[in-house]
């Protein structure tokens, strides 16, 4: 039962994006939007994560949006950021590889983090391990093994958000 | 076209953001920082470009498939230069020489 929910879910987001992709109520092309979405549904079993429902609650929708505003926000800041270091003739970086420690702990949480930490200033997500996250921080700060600082400074800003959407 | 004062205006800023991105891929010294100003700036970039189509074309086939395409960009991207560092890191690409740490190469030995 569980399954053929999911099934039927990931059947209409298939075929609600094959309709805004091809905006047109044509009988031709919403029969052949119908008969793709049933077969990619079937071919990309498990398009969504497992427990996806619990998601459909109006206070998840609201964090997602604060999480939208505030990331665009630091989209912004990001790139007057590289804008500064790529214009300034004495190129001002300090790279480095950095560990964060995440308190998320659903995986969908973690690669929203992950994503979001790549498009705020300075930073890039390379790779997640367990609880770790391996970020490639463009001016890292003078004390390298502050990790809780560092996790403050790159994770702390999203993890508020995210935790109350995914986990 | 709907306002053409705001479709200038996003566009253009959009342009910069790009140019900028374009610089920072070849002043930045090693792969890992070129990949830091490309997906900053070309996800702002192009996002800015594409809602300026919205804009001007307004909701119609056009301007929903921009809009699409800005959401799939902004969802793309640091997803691809995250799988492009990892792979560069992982086949041993090595960090710029005034880098300062590497805790994923004394953590994994890779």
């Amino acid at each position: 039962m569980e399954t053929l929910k999911r099934r039927l879910l990931d059947m209409s987001i298939i075929f609600v994006l094959w309709l805004l992709l091809t905006w047109s109520l044509d009988v031709q092309s919403v029969v052949a939007g119908a008969i793709l979405a049933v077969l990619f549904a079937l071919v990309l079993s498990g398009l969504l994560p497992a427990r996806v429902t619990r998601l459909f609650s109006p206070v998840r929708w609201f964090w997602a949006l604060m999480h939208l505003i505030s990331l665009a926000f630091w989209i912004v800041l990001a790139n007057f950021d590289v804008l500064y270091r790529v214009l300034h003739p004495n190129l001002p970086i300090r790279p480095g590889i950095v560990r964060v420690k995440t308190t998320l702990k659903s995986d969908e949480a973690k690669a929203f983090l992950a994503n979001s930490i790549t498009l705020t200033p300075g930073t890039l997500t390379i790779d997640i391990i367990d609880d770790w996250l391996y970020v490639h921080w463009i001016n890292v700060h003078e004390n390298l093994e502050d990790t809780e600082a560092i996790t403050r400074d790159i994770a702390g800003r999203f993890e508020v958000t995210l935790r109350r959407v995914f986990d | 076209m709907n306002n053409p004062v705001a479709v200038y205006i996003l566009i253009s800023i959009g342009v910069v953001f790009d140019l900028v991105g374009a610089l920072g891929l070849i002043r930045l010294p090693d792969v890992y920082n070129r990949l830091q100003a490309a997906t900053k700036c070309v996800t702002l970039g192009t996002c800015l470009i594409l809602v300026g189509v919205v804009v001007a074309s307004g909701w119609n086939a056009m301007g929903i498939k921009a809009l699409l395409a800005a959401v799939f960009v902004l969802w793309t991207s640091p997803t691809g230069s995250h799988a492009l560092a990892r792979g560069a890191h992982i086949a041993g690409v090595p960090l710029w020489a005034g880098s300062v740490v590497d805790k994923y190469k004394e953590d994994t030995g890779r």
